[in-house]
């Protein structure tokens, strides 16, 4: 299987704290990967580099290559850096719809990105929002504000949201941390029926999550990558002390 | 313990008071300001102790403040135009003996202390004054309120003065104020920011006066000289410095409400491939559309209400229709002017504190509006 998504040796900075100690991973294309390891440790972070949204903190530094399809995406021009977000979603922490309706906030991507077909924007909505299992709950209710929707189903839509301008690489950040078990579950379901078409990588504090979602887990630990395998090795066999110690519960 | 339990009840008990006692006093404010004011409406416009007299034959029994200042100024002639028969005016201002001189001249209109007459006159009659209405004290153009035998105390012209002004302020400021809070919020380095916002917000501390002097030596020159005027001291010399005025204040109020857009927010719109100008547009000036009305309605507050300033670049007078390149008079800067020549208690005196009612119910208004603005963010 290619590889999608490679960083080699790559090293984040911000002012005098040094968040990534030389990062060299590669993630395969159509795969599910889950970034793990305590608070503070840089999987956020290294989840960020994907679509330069590290950029947006000041006096951040960041050095090795970060290459997607084998292009460097720190090496585009500033003005590409929008073309280069339109085609790696991001699912953040807690649902953050915008104070628009529902059909808006699934449309807002392929708007902002030049599209004024309506047709074509209609047609994506509805399919995204049935990608993202959502649409059946709020076909009826489509120009109502977001704000009227659940916590999981807010959550929903912004995966719908994501999806809408068909990129080929999802990032979730902790996706599902501010949901109940029942929305947990709709979410992880979701994230199974996707990897089919895209390259995900979730990062999750949920151990049971990241083995019951993730084809590949790696384990971050005070900036550094620690171990990187298949999930299955990770959970049952792990070559490294500290990721044992961790995924037993013994830290972190 | 023991000694919590007393201290307690009184710390209590004195903040109370202090709650109390300020909502009274700003009660008692408003009592006072619209007892003076309200008992202006109803009385008449001409100088108390003075009555206008008119010979016993003449069939016109009643005139207004404007038909008498119209035959002051002689702009009226015959009392034909009173509704009167076709006969000349004699206007007398203060004539020595009343009832001699009346007696001669059956056209004849005298101002006259009232006391003098003591009610023993052969041809002279009072004449009735139309009293001061609130509607006529809202719809007359001229404002003249010294003016003798009777005043003309319209505060329409005041009124639209201070609307030109504070309008053309607004517009001045707003557009200036978002484009500079945006760039303070969502633009600027946090190091120029940490810099430009104390800076602005001190703008906001300067007394009035100040602002007044630099507009003055400033602004006033150079609107003469653009518009090569024979005076500087316009409307818009004042719309520009009340714009400055205001926007320290619609600058920190509409950056505050820019700021409270949730940065995940925004960041969800950057992850969609959005430029950061169409997140501004679509995303974060939507969020604080409601503080930023908030910083707008309170930026008129501070031009309608300010006074120093405008009474020293405004060049007050009271014409009508006022216009942006004409001097102007606004109702703060008339009040602040005339309080001090206006005899305590007087006519005059009671025409002030009735613009200082006007002045209240408006910024009331504004007040209100703010109020449900800010409300419907929450």
């Amino acid at each position: 299987m290619a590889n999608k998504l490679e960083t080699i040796d790559v090293h984040l900075h911000y002012g005098e704290f040094h968040a990534l100690k030389g990062i060299s991973l590669a993630i395969p294309d159509h795969s599910v990967t889950a970034l793990i390891g305590p608070s503070g440790c840089g999987k956020s972070t290294y989840l960020r580099l994907f679509n330069r949204m590290n950029d947006l903190i000041p006096y951040t530094k960041i050095t090795g290559q970060v290459l997607m399809d084998g292009e460097d995406i720190y090496k585009i021009k500033s003005s590409k850096i929008d073309h280069l977000r339109r085609t790696v979603g991001m699912v953040f922490q807690k649902p953050n719809p915008f104070p628009k309706s529902i059909f808006e906030n699934v449309a807002y991507g392929l708007r902002v990105n030049g599209i004024s077909d309506n047709s074509f924007i209609e047609n994506q909505v509805e399919k995204t929002l049935r990608q993202a299992a959502l649409w059946e709950e709020v076909k009826d209710k489509l120009k109502k504000s977001a704000f009227e929707l659940s916590g999981g189903q807010q959550q929903r839509l912004c995966i719908a949201r994501a999806l809408a301008i068909e990129p080929t690489v999802i990032l979730m950040d902790e996706p599902a941390s501010a949901l109940d078990p029942i929305s947990t579950g709709k979410i992880e379901d979701l994230i199974f029926e996707l990897k089919d078409q895209y390259t995900i990588i979730i990062v999750t504090h949920n151990m049971q999550q990241a083995g019951r979602v993730s084809d590949y887990t790696g384990f971050f630990y005070l900036g550094n990558l620690i171990e990187f395998d298949k999930t299955k090795k990770i959970f049952t066999n792990p070559s490294k002390q500290e990721t044992e110690n961790y995924i037993t519960g013994r830290f972190g | 313990m023991r000694i919590r339990r007393f201290t307690e009840p009184i710390f209590e008990s004195l903040i109370k008071i202090c709650g109390y006692s300020s909502g009274f006093v700003v009660l008692l404010i408003i009592v006072f300001l619209f007892k003076e004011g309200i008992s202006f409406f109803g009385s008449s416009p001409v100088e108390e102790g003075f009555t206008m007299y008119v010979h016993a034959s003449n069939p016109v029994k009643d005139l207004s403040a404007a038909q008498i200042k119209d035959v002051f100024d002689q702009k009226i002639t015959n009392w034909k135009a009173l509704g009167g028969a076709d006969q000349p005016i004699d206007f007398e201002f203060l004539p020595k003996c009343i009832d001699s001189y009346m007696d001669s001249l059956p056209g004849s209109l005298a101002f006259f202390p009232s006391a003098q007459t003591d009610g023993k006159l052969k041809s002279a009659i009072p004449i009735k004054i139309d009293k001061i209405t609130v509607g006529k004290f809202l719809s007359d153009t001229e404002w003249f309120p010294t003016s003798r035998p009777a005043a003309r105390m319209g505060v329409m012209p005041l009124l639209l003065g201070t609307l030109l002004v504070s309008f053309f302020a607004i517009i001045i400021a707003l557009p200036l104020g978002l484009a500079a809070s945006i760039y303070l919020a969502e633009i600027a380095d946090e190091r120029i920011r940490k810099i430009l916002k104390p800076v602005i917000e001190l703008l906001a501390g300067i007394p009035s006066v100040v602002y007044g002097f630099f507009g003055l030596v400033v602004i006033v020159p150079l609107v003469q000289s653009t518009f090569n005027l024979p005076v500087g001291e316009t409307a818009l010399a004042g719309s520009i410095v009340l714009a400055i005025m205001a926007l320290p204040t619609i600058i920190t109020v509409s950056e505050d409400a820019l700021r409270t857009t949730p940065r995940a927010m925004k960041e969800a719109s950057l992850a969609l491939g959005a430029s950061q100008w169409q997140t501004i547009r679509l995303v974060t000036v939507p969020y604080a559309a409601s503080g930023i009305t908030a910083a707008a309605i309170l930026g008129i507050g501070r031009a309608i209400g300010e006074t120093m300033a405008a009474l020293m670049v405004t060049g007050n007078s009271a014409i009508m229709p006022p216009t942006l390149l004409q001097p102007v008079r606004t109702i703060p800067a008339t009040i602040a002017a005339e309080l001090g020549e206006a005899p305590f208690g007087g006519l005059h005196f009671q025409a002030l504190f009735a613009l200082g009612c006007l002045l209240f119910i408006i910024t009331l208004i504004i007040n209100l509006l703010v109020e449900r603005v800010s409300a419907k963010r929450n």
